[in-house]
């Protein structure tokens, strides 16, 4: 019975995925990319990664997307934002997102009230096991890993500037 | 054995990829094509989660943040290039970008 949390976690992430992709309008398919990403961290979560599935809403759905968000924001895209502004207002933009999240929502309180730690996985590999093994065997990776970052960090800077 | 399989795992990363991949080709939009990017590295992590759930090792979630650090580092740079590309031609079609100077 438990599996039926599995399916319709997938359920919702490719939903939502294939309304991100099909979306005309940017912010709206935003709004379905982070309730997909929301749905992966909780399958995540089913396969015993819960590190994996908290990195997943902090940094990705609560970092890069708002990332997105606020470059969408920025661009201000023309005389067309007043349409968008009524659209992004009437309640049939927020059917979607709404419905997709409520389901979701519902999905992830039924799994806390069982408090089961790893529903679906035969372990559950935490925080700890795996700090251990980032800062042991993959320590190498964390260097390379910062350096990418630093290198993403200048080409940001260095694109983002206007002449 | 878990009740999930590796494979019905690697199903649905397949599956979100594929969506992914089938949006960065149909987009011409650039804000598009960066999130069907977004879409694929995220199913890329998805399966590496579900190897490392059957396997049963912490490996799994380490790529999954190594993946996680190249999609940040991406999004920074790729959207740093949109705000150029805004800049230069008013428009966020990628069929403007068809010449190259000199």
């Amino acid at each position: 019975m438990i599996e039926f949390a599995f399916y319709a976690a997938v359920g919702i992430a490719v939903l939502s995925t294939l309304l991100t992709v099909t979306s005309a309008h940017p912010v709206h398919a935003l709004l379905y990319l982070i309730v997909s990403l929301l749905a992966a961290a909780v399958l995540f979560f089913l396969l015993g990664a819960p590190f994996a599935a908290m990195l997943e809403v902090i940094v990705y759905a609560g970092a890069i997307m708002v990332l997105f968000v606020f470059v969408v924001m920025m661009l201000n895209l023309g005389s067309t934002v007043v349409e968008h502004e009524r659209q992004l207002i009437a309640p049939r933009a927020w059917a979607g997102p709404g419905v997709l999240s409520l389901l979701l929502f519902l999905e992830v309180a039924l799994l806390i009230t069982k408090g089961t730690p790893h529903p679906l996985a035969d372990a559950e590999i935490g925080a700890k096991q795996t700090a251990l093994a980032l800062y042991g065997p993959y320590l190498l990776a964390v260097e390379l890993a910062s350096m990418l970052l630093l290198g993403g960090l200048v080409a940001a800077y260095h694109l983002g500037r206007r002449e | 054995m878990g009740a999930i399989s590796m494979e019905q795992g690697l199903f649905a990363a397949g599956v979100l990829f594929t969506l992914g991949l089938a949006g960065l080709l149909a987009r011409r939009n650039v804000l598009f094509v960066l999130m069907s990017l977004e879409i694929m590295l995220n199913a890329a992590g998805l399966a590496f989660i579900a190897a490392g759930s059957r396997w049963m090792q912490p490996d799994s979630q380490i790529m999954f943040i190594l993946i996680l650090t190249l999609a940040a580092a991406e999004v920074a740079v790729g959207l740093a290039l949109v705000l150029q590309l805004y800049h230069r031609y008013q428009s966020l079609d990628t069929d403007m970008l068809d010449s190259m100077k000199g």
